[in-house]
């Protein structure tokens, strides 16, 4: 009897410290659904009580039915049929069949496509449990934000037919954007779509790398513009899965091996567009990315933390030289390292999602919601926020997916070195941890990217606004504790350490010298904003507190360094590229 | 074609949680010292009713007996996707052994007029395996014991295969029965999100009783329950007719006779001749130990 939410005091704590009121606000448009669907919540308590109950019944899932199908999901893997069918493990079809009981597919869906309503947050909170049971479940459970890209631009009969299958779980699916020569680069698309002559959309192309694109429901970035090569020209169609879509070739994974990766050839296969031409990638798959970011920050939180647990009991049990092997100093820095890394990637993880929440809900109430019930201040407000938490959104989702994937190399990779020769061998799951962990940094955008769209953010000062806000007054409370504040003091410090390093990118007046130096500002903006947040519950739990301590222990020699190397000038990166990286390897 | 399918369950105490207070002086259980939890087995149960009902149609309705908090268990299978559950509780239901519940949940079984009643195959605070049986009795319905698998239920007829421990039996039998499922049968389904976001709000009389002590408030609050199909029905001892000699503790031949803390220890081993007067000493001495007769 495992359940993954009542034995994550971390989670258990976050859920009782963020406002998770003012997002169910938000979510239930004051709380007006409740007359139509007897099980909508009536209020902000009754909605906060719905999110603990379906976390609490999800860790049962998660940790009794899912995590022990997990090692052998990863041995035996997808099997691509003669027909072009796929065949599942058997344990991600159990599970999937499960989900869809649990009623959990449309989680962020409104309550008429079949949905539940629930916040962003509260859906990153099951990612994470779900991971940590078996990270490729992630890919098929982790993909609603189809769903949701289809509820938020597609015309109302596409929705009806779409949504309520997808929200029971009957059909799962895909996002259909890569290709062999546009990976990064989504501009690049080849893929046509065009009308034929009885006006029916239809997709012709290869897309490459396509996580469940054995699902029922692909959504496919394709030109309808052939005269213009950028992403202007690209349109989405929505597609249920048909005859003219084959699936010629599941890749071969390092990882994430209940995840079919499938490679999909469309000869003439008919669709419908979704929304309008030409925004496909500008709005829609942006839009659908950015869900999808904050998605894959918790599938790596859950990897990170499954990885953890398992390094945590070893070092407690595992005796050498007459005692556990936690009582090496050695030992115990890898197991503090680990501890806090999977509480900060949770911390800028659920952050994030919060704020999306706050972000998308004001746009919802606003665009949707019954605008007659809101005053004029409300609105003013309404639009404020949106508007607010937009720009945070710009920066603290790819922060959240740069931190929370990077964290799941380091935990599963010192987690191993905890285990040792067990943990290499596959008596652990730590070895699947560590391969499961390697995508996370590379799908939904590169570590780098991540880093290139979140530095925008570092230098325009949104980061520094995000931290003075929270430095400003404590969740809970109206001013920080002595305690704390003297944490608090150590924040500002580091503030006017990035103050100065931004000044000085910003002087340098060089895209090479900003890119160059990206990564370093990000960090920098990373460990005080995790810090602030770390101050903030160190105000209402004696834990947090030895943590914030221990973090900026650990972060502001860290941060000096990298402002001194942010200072320095030094472009022999570039300059001396061809000396320094030598010539490319000649084969024969 | 549906099925009327009625599942009786129970709220034990977590035994895997057992602590050194686990047993009060009088050699009760403790119930306060562990948390109470819906019986592993009969969630097997359930889960065989509500495939049932999914594959043929019909309802599932759950009954428990036991004090007002029980109800935490209905409410459960209200969220896994039972029709309507059922709490029987009454005070002079109190100290009933396994002959006298068995009594109590037959009448209201009798109520309820099913096709198929499942329990599960026994229960983790007693142990006994006797409840379910002992109620098929009762009924007078045909019993099959140890249940992992319903491969057919039709007009009049179920076939059902039954584990007896080194093999297994396949049985079929006529309708109405009385089956007691294993763990092994099958895994239970979920709980459904939006049914818990509803009938986490279900409640029974007793429990409205105990929150608003104004009586006409109650009712009214009852009242509006019921209408949203979210009271849970409350039955004592007088809704099922049941003769009051044979529940509670009047009707509970068992009792407590010593508690003991039984250390197993090996010792040497003795060997008895391969004879008929040996198999007679070894039977002796078994039956003097008390480890049979």
């Amino acid at each position: 009897m495992a359940n993954f939410y009542t034995d994550n005091d971390d989670m258990q704590f976050l859920v009782q410290h963020m406002d998770l009121a003012r997002v169910a606000g938000v979510m239930e448009e004051g709380f007006r659904f409740h007359k139509e669907f007897d099980f909508a919540p009536a209020d902000a308590a009754d909605a906060v009580d719905n999110y603990q109950r379906i976390l609490a019944s999800m860790g049962q899932v998660a940790g009794d039915d899912i995590a022990p199908t997990a090692a052998d999901t990863d041995e035996v893997g997808n099997t691509l049929n003669a027909d072009g069918s796929v065949t599942r493990p058997a344990g991600i079809d159990r599970a999937i069949k499960l989900l869809g009981q649990a009623q959990v597919m449309g989680f962020t869906l409104p309550y008429r496509y079949g949905g539940l309503n629930c916040p962003a947050l509260v859906y990153s909170m099951t990612n994470e449990m779900i991971s940590r049971a078996d990270a490729s479940l992630m890919n098929i459970y982790g993909l609603q934000g189809i769903a949701e890209t289809i509820n938020a631009f597609a015309s109302e009969d596409i929705k009806q037919y779409y949504l309520p299958r997808m929200a029971s779980g009957e059909w799962t699916g895909a996002m259909v954007l890569t290709e062999p020569d546009a990976g990064s680069d989504l501009q690049a698309v080849k893929t046509r779509c065009f009308q034929d002559e009885n006006g029916q959309w239809v997709v012709n192309g290869v897309k490459r790398f396509i996580t469940n694109g054995c699902g029922e429901v692909l959504l496919v970035l394709a030109r309808s513009e052939p005269e213009i090569s950028d992403g202007r020209g690209l349109s989405c169609i929505v597609m249920e899965r048909n005859p003219k879509v084959k699936v010629r070739r599941l890749e071969n994974k390092l990882g994430i091996h209940g995840s079919p990766t499938c490679e999909i050839f469309f000869d003439n296969a008919p669709g419908q567009l979704m929304g309008e031409r030409q925004r496909g990638l500008i709005t829609y798959v942006m839009s659908l990315m950015n869900g999808a970011r904050i998605g894959i920050a918790a599938q790596a939180l859950g990897i990170g933390e499954a990885a953890y647990r398992v390094a945590r009991d070893y070092a407690h049990s595992r005796k050498q030289f007459d005692t556990a092997i936690e009582n090496f100093p050695a030992v115990r820095e890898l197991l503090v390292d680990m501890s806090l890394d999977v509480q900060a990637a949770r911390a800028i993880t659920y952050h994030a999602s919060f704020c999306v929440d706050l972000e998308l809900g004001a746009l919802k109430r606003l665009e949707l919601g019954d605008q007659s019930t809101l005053t004029a201040d409300e609105k003013k407000q309404l639009r404020a926020d949106s508007r607010k938490y937009k720009g945070y959104n710009k920066l603290l989702t790819p922060m959240a997916k740069y931190y929370a994937s990077e964290m799941s190399m380091r935990v599963s990779n010192q987690s191993m070195a905890v285990l040792g020769g067990s943990g290499y061998m596959k008596d652990y799951s730590v070895e699947r941890n560590l391969r499961d962990a390697r995508i996370t940094t590379i799908y939904e955008g590169t570590s780098q990217l991540q880093v290139v769209a979140a530095v925008a953010g570092v230098i325009s000062g949104t980061c520094k606004d995000v931290i003075e806000e929270m430095l400003a007054k404590p969740t809970k409370l109206d001013a920080w504790p002595a305690d704390v504040a003297s944490l608090v003091e150590h924040v500002r410090y580091g503030l006017g350490i990035l103050d100065e390093a931004v000044a000085f990118v910003k002087a340098q007046n060089s895209n090479v010298y900003r890119d160059l130096y990206a990564r370093k500002l990000v960090d920098i903006g990373l460990y005080l904003v995790l810090a602030s947040l770390f101050c903030d519950y160190a105000t209402v739990n004696e834990k947090k507190k030895a943590v914030a301590r221990r973090w900026l222990a650990d972060k502001l020699p860290l941060i000096a360094a990298l402002k001194a190397q942010i200072l320095s000038g030094d472009k022999s990166i570039v300059d001396d590229f061809e000396t320094l990286a030598g010539p490319v390897p000649v084969t024969e | 074609m549906g099925f009327n399918c009625v599942v009786c369950v129970k709220q034990v105490p977590d035994t895997k949680r057992i602590t050194a207070n686990a047993m009060k002086d009088d050699g009760t259980v403790n119930r306060a010292a562990l948390p109470a939890i819906f019986n592993p087995e009969d969630m097997h149960a359930l889960e065989e009713a509500l495939a049932i009902r999914d594959q043929h149609g019909g309802t599932v309705t759950v009954v428990t007996m036991g004090l007002p908090t029980a109800c935490d268990v209905l409410r459960e299978s209200l969220f896994r996707g039972a029709d309507r559950a059922i709490l029987i509780t009454d005070r002079r239901a109190a100290a009933s052994d396994t002959l006298a519940t068995s009594y109590i949940l037959s009448c209201a079984v009798k109520k309820l007029n099913p096709d198929i009643v499942f329990c599960g195959r026994q229960a983790i605070d007693g142990d006994t395996a006797q409840t379910g049986p002992q109620l098929a009795q009762k009924l007078g319905f045909t019993l099959i014991t140890y249940v992992e698998n319903i491969s057919e239920v039709g007009l009049n007829r179920i076939v059902a295969k039954r584990n007896v421990g080194n093999g297994w039996e396949v049985v079929a039998a006529a309708l109405p029965v009385c089956v007691t499922v294993m763990d092994t049968a099958n895994s239970p389904r979920p709980q459904a999100a939006k049914r818990i976001m509803k009938f986490k709000k279900a409640r029974s009389k007793a429990e409205v009783a105990k929150a608003i002590t104004d009586a006409a408030a109650a009712e009214a609050a009852c009242g509006e329950l019921a209408g949203k199909g979210l009271l849970i029905d409350t039955w004592t001892l007088d809704d099922i007719a049941a003769d009051l000699a044979w529940c509670g503790r009047n009707g509970s031949p068992t009792k407590v006779h010593k508690i003991q803390s039984v250390v197993l220890t090996g010792g040497e081993y003795k060997e008895y001749p391969n004879s008929d007067a040996g198999v007679a000493e070894l039977v002796g001495s078994l039956i003097s130990e008390h480890t049979i007769g």
